[in-house]
């Protein structure tokens, strides 16, 4: 049985980790490399700690793999007694923790959650969008005359339609809008404020509250195709982006690899989401399920707020790129997530 | 089934909106690029030492040495004991803070000045002490260094470059050094090579991290050429030593191929004076002594009147045209009546009868006064005659600039018929009026450097070649750029002259010239000058002139020799001369009694008459 395991391991997602963490290791040397040679073990600096936390992830990789899947199901309960009052960092004013747990959307999405209500938050993050940059009364006008359109086209559809429901979201579609600016202006704090101004092109500021995201966008547009090749980003090496071997991992790769390294991560990450996806899919039982479900949904928030963020697609918010970022709390929590995907994944059929 | 496949479609959807946004900033958008260079890179100049200068011989004459500005960033400074730099630099309190306030002013992260050229002694006194003050280094730049201080008015000198400048020139960089006279300004372009480019990696704070991609865009600077002088050191010092006390000017030329032996003024100055902190102050004293002008240069600016070595153009130009043989015999009674009532005196003795010959070597006022009349009653009208002699005078490079490889000069000044038609009426003037240039008194202005190169044409019989200062080992190019310029002038006729000139100094009036074992030919001159003394014409004590070539066949040197106020040519210009000669030709003077009489000699007394507001006695 044991070695039927070694078969039965999700190899893709395997090889897809280790290029990604191998992808990690390479430009968190090249932040870190200033025209001496770093040894690669020494604890004192920062690739030396994150390849030790590699080595131990990598450790524990066996560990994970034995223990019989029963047990994290049994032991879901404890865990979330004892984890449930980790659930109130998200009244801490940090959006990087609140949108962590918004990712879980994917479980709750596939375990039976409304789709209704996910097009409600959707479009109200749109009209929360185009506020900002419109006028309210259009927004509300536009809003109304969709409603009633798709309105007239259920009705056409449908015998029986109540006109409730579309009334009710009219009303809370204009009063949103209109509440937008009060939101906004008195419930953000200002460094929320500047981050979406700068984002929707509001403001522009290149040295002060803008300087990240435009030291960002330079180092990954001028790598160009191939990239300025490994340790020669000059934007890397002047140290122009903040928190590079962190959130902003990926602005290195893209100046030293250029579209092929930052296109390449893209996909890795892409291909790994939906393959956690596709294979949660065939868990019979919920529990495998939902975890893998929350496994692939906890990787999308990360990677698309993280890559958003440095492309400046979305407002800036301090989280890691899973597996690449420099962090090894990040990586051993990753990673064990990811073991523990394996091995439901692996224990499926047994 | 469907809730799959919205979030597989939302991830997808996602990846899709990156890579479009990849694609667009990092394979559409090219101004990235140029931002992240402008960003991360810094270019930096290197400049290449500037050429050095010999002397014909080889000897180096001027080389670069380092000197160092002390720089500070005000950021990086902190407190520190004034009182101790000062003290080491030697520079007053104020000025430091001065100096501090504008570095601050101008930026807080850039380096600025604060003290200019610190010699590289003073230095290394305060270089080991450099760590008590933050924020102050020093960076090292190059100077010139005159390692035989002489020939500054031919040297020229360097200093940085002017916004002005910089805005006309774009190649030229804040701080950078450019000629400013003499050679350094007319080969400022070999001197100066080609400045190539250093990249630097820099980080978010501006500073310098390292080399970019280690050095492989540098571009090497093109060294800078060398130039090799037509001046001779020793003789140069020499004349230099000659000239010390006196005004005036040495101007020495081979006449076979119009290179400048040596280019003397005087008063004139230690180009080392020029270089260092204390330049300005030595720049503005030099510019500020207006009486003594040591910046004028006497041997290409002074415009004198030529005097009786003008008489041999004249004998030449009267051969030429026929007016005069060399038979020719006009009489001389002290002096003689060129017009009704007007005398002009001669010192010849009543009766004499003298040839040209005769004429050229005892200096006869009459015998040329009559040749000019010849000269110009000759043509068919005083017009014609005037303006043919004129062209003569033209074609020995009088009236013009001569073209030679340095910024300055003068035309010096030969009248032609529409100047008198201007100045008198037409046709109301003829030979008697103008009768004072046949004995180089008249309107007549020439420079020392255009009587040295007519005096290298009469040595060459009858071609000069443009004096130059820089001598060209292409042969092809020298002989394109300094061709032999004809005077016009048959060869036949200046057997006569030469030997009027040799005779001159074998027994007429430049006696004193003579050396034993060359056979000199010169001309002495002595020529009454006037200034405008408080408003009135005032006659000043005579200038001392003298014009030579040796040896008398094949010659190797000509020489002009000018003194301000010397009196007698004999008295100083034809002493001085003589020993150039016989130090160039011999390579040591024999005469140490002439050689300590000219060396000791001064005419200070001379020139403090007429600045003393008391009446003054002339040609004592």
């Amino acid at each position: 049985m044991n070695n039927n395991l070694i078969f039965r391991l999700d190899g893709i997602s395997l090889i897809i980790y280790l290029a990604l963490v191998c992808i990690g290791l390479i430009n968190i040397y090249s932040t870190g490399y200033s025209e001496e040679l770093i040894v690669l073990w020494n604890l004192e600096n920062p690739i030396g700690k994150q390849f030790w936390f590699f080595v131990v992830s990598l450790c524990l990789l066996p560990l994970v793999l034995f223990i019989k899947p029963n047990f994290f199901d049994h032991l879901s309960y404890l865990i979330l007694f004892i984890s449930l009052p980790i659930v109130l960092i998200i009244l801490q004013p940090d959006a990087g923790s609140a949108l962590v747990f918004l990712g879980l959307f994917f479980v709750l999405l596939r375990e039976g959650l409304d789709l209704r209500i996910f097009y409600l938050g959707l479009g109200m993050i749109s009209i929360f969008i185009f506020t900002l940059l419109f006028d309210p009364l259009w927004v509300s006008i536009c809003c109304l005359a969709l409603i009633l359109i798709s309105y007239g086209i259920i009705k056409n559809n449908q015998q029986r339609t109540s006109k409730t429901p579309f009334i009710t979201l009219m009303g809370l579609c204009v009063l949103f809008s209109y509440s937008v600016n009060f939101i906004f202006n008195s419930i953000f704090e200002q460094r929320h404020r500047d981050r979406f101004n700068i984002i929707l092109g509001l403001e522009t500021d290149t040295r002060g509250i803008g300087y990240n995201i435009n030291q960002s966008k330079i180092a990954i547009g001028s790598g160009g195709f191939s990239g300025k090749g490994f340790l020669n980003g000059t934007q890397t090496k002047g140290g122009f982006v903040p928190q590079q071997h962190t959130d902003y991992i990926f602005t290195t790769i893209s100046e030293e690899w250029g579209f092929l390294g930052s296109s390449s991560v893209v996909l890795l990450f892409t291909a790994l989401i939906c393959r956690v996806l596709i294979r949660a899919e065939r868990h019979s039982t919920t529990f495998p399920r939902a975890y893998s479900y929350g496994f692939a949904s906890m990787l999308f928030v990360h990677f698309f707020v993280n890559i958003g963020m440095t492309l400046g697609l979305v407002p800036t918010v301090g989280i890691p790129l899973p597996f690449v970022s420099y962090g090894g709390s990040s990586l051993l929590a990753f990673s064990l997530m990811l073991f523990i995907y394996l091995n439901f994944d692996a224990n499926r059929l047994s | 089934m469907i809730r799959k496949i919205v979030l597989l479609s939302i991830t997808l959807g996602s990846a899709l909106l990156f890579l479009v946004r990849l694609t667009t900033l990092q394979l559409l958008d090219t101004e990235y690029s140029e931002i992240s260079l402008n960003n991360a890179i810094e270019k930096r100049p290197i400049y290449p030492t500037r050429g050095l200068i010999y002397d014909r011989n080889g000897a180096l004459i001027v080389a670069n040495q380092p000197v160092y500005d002390l720089m500070v960033i005000p950021e990086n400074s902190a407190a520190f004991d004034t009182l101790e730099l000062t003290q080491l630099l030697s520079f007053s309190k104020d000025e430091l803070e001065i100096q501090l306030k504008k570095a601050k002013q101008y930026s807080r992260k850039l380096p600025s000045v604060i003290v200019r050229q610190v010699a590289k002694e003073e230095r290394a006194v305060l270089q080991e002490k450099l760590w008590k003050y933050p924020g102050f280094y020093f960076q090292k730049k190059t100077v010139r260094d005159y390692v035989i201080p002489i020939a500054a008015n031919v040297l020229g000198y360097t200093s940085e470059v002017n916004p002005n400048e910089i805005r006309l020139n774009e190649s030229y960089d804040l701080g950078e050094m450019i000629g400013r006279q003499g050679i350094e300004k007319t080969y400022e372009n070999q001197l100066r090579g080609e400045k190539g480019y250093a990249y630097y990696q820099k980080d978010r704070f501006n500073r310098i991290i390292g080399s970019y991609e280690n050095g492989d865009f540098d571009q090497k600077p093109k060294s800078s050429d060398d130039i090799t002088l037509t001046l001779d050191a020793t003789l140069q010092l020499y004349g230099e030593a000659l000239m010390q006390n006196k005004r005036g000017g040495i101007v020495a030329i081979e006449p076979s191929t119009g290179e400048v032996l040596a280019l003397v003024t005087a008063p004139n100055y230690n180009p080392n004076i020029l270089v260092g902190r204390t330049r300005t102050k030595n720049f503005s004293a030099l510019l500020q002594d207006t009486v003594a002008k040591p910046l004028f240069d006497r041997g290409l600016q002074a415009e004198y009147s030529p005097g009786s070595p003008f008489k041999v153009l004249n004998a030449l130009i009267g051969l030429q045209e026929n007016a005069i043989t060399e038979n020719t015999v006009f009489s001389c009674n002290q002096g003689h009546y060129y017009a009704r009532g007007a005398f002009m005196k001669c010192h010849c003795a009543m009766g004499t009868q003298n040839n040209l010959f005769e004429g050229i070597y005892k200096s006869c006022n009459s015998y040329f006064s009559k040749t000019y009349s010849r000269i110009l009653d000759g043509a068919e009208n005083s017009a014609e005659g005037m303006d043919r002699w004129k062209s003569y005078l033209n074609r020995f490079g009088l009236g013009n600039y001569l073209g030679y490889d340095l910024p300055i000069g003068k035309k010096g000044f030969i009248p032609g018929s529409t100047y008198y038609d201007r100045v008198y009426r037409k046709g109301a003037w003829s030979a008697p009026t103008v009768i004072s240039n046949a004995i180089g008194q008249g309107e007549v202005l020439t420079t020392p450097i255009q009587m040295a190169n007519f005096t290298a044409a009469i040595a060459n019989r009858g071609y000069y070649i443009k004096p130059h200062f820089t001598r060209l080992n292409n042969v092809m190019l020298r002989d394109s750029l300094y061709p032999k310029n004809e005077t016009g002038i048959d060869s036949k006729h200046f057997e006569t002259v030469v030997d009027g000139m040799h005779q001159v100094v074998e027994v007429g009036t430049a006696r004193i010239a003579k050396i034993k074992g060359i056979e000199v030919c010169g001309k002495t001159g002595t020529v009454e000058n006037f200034i405008r003394l408080d408003g009135e014409k005032t006659q000043l004590t005579d200038h001392s002139i003298f014009i030579a070539f040796a040896p008398k066949e094949n010659p190797k040197i000509a020489i002009t020799v000018f003194v301000e106020n010397g009196y007698w040519g004999s008295r100083w210009a034809a002493p001085i001369a003589s020993l150039m000669i016989e130090k160039y030709l011999n390579g040591e003077v024999q005469r140490g009694w002439l050689e300590d009489r000219m060396l000791n000699g001064s005419l200070q007394e001379e020139y403090d008459k007429p600045l003393s507001g008391k009446p003054f006695a002339i040609n004592e």
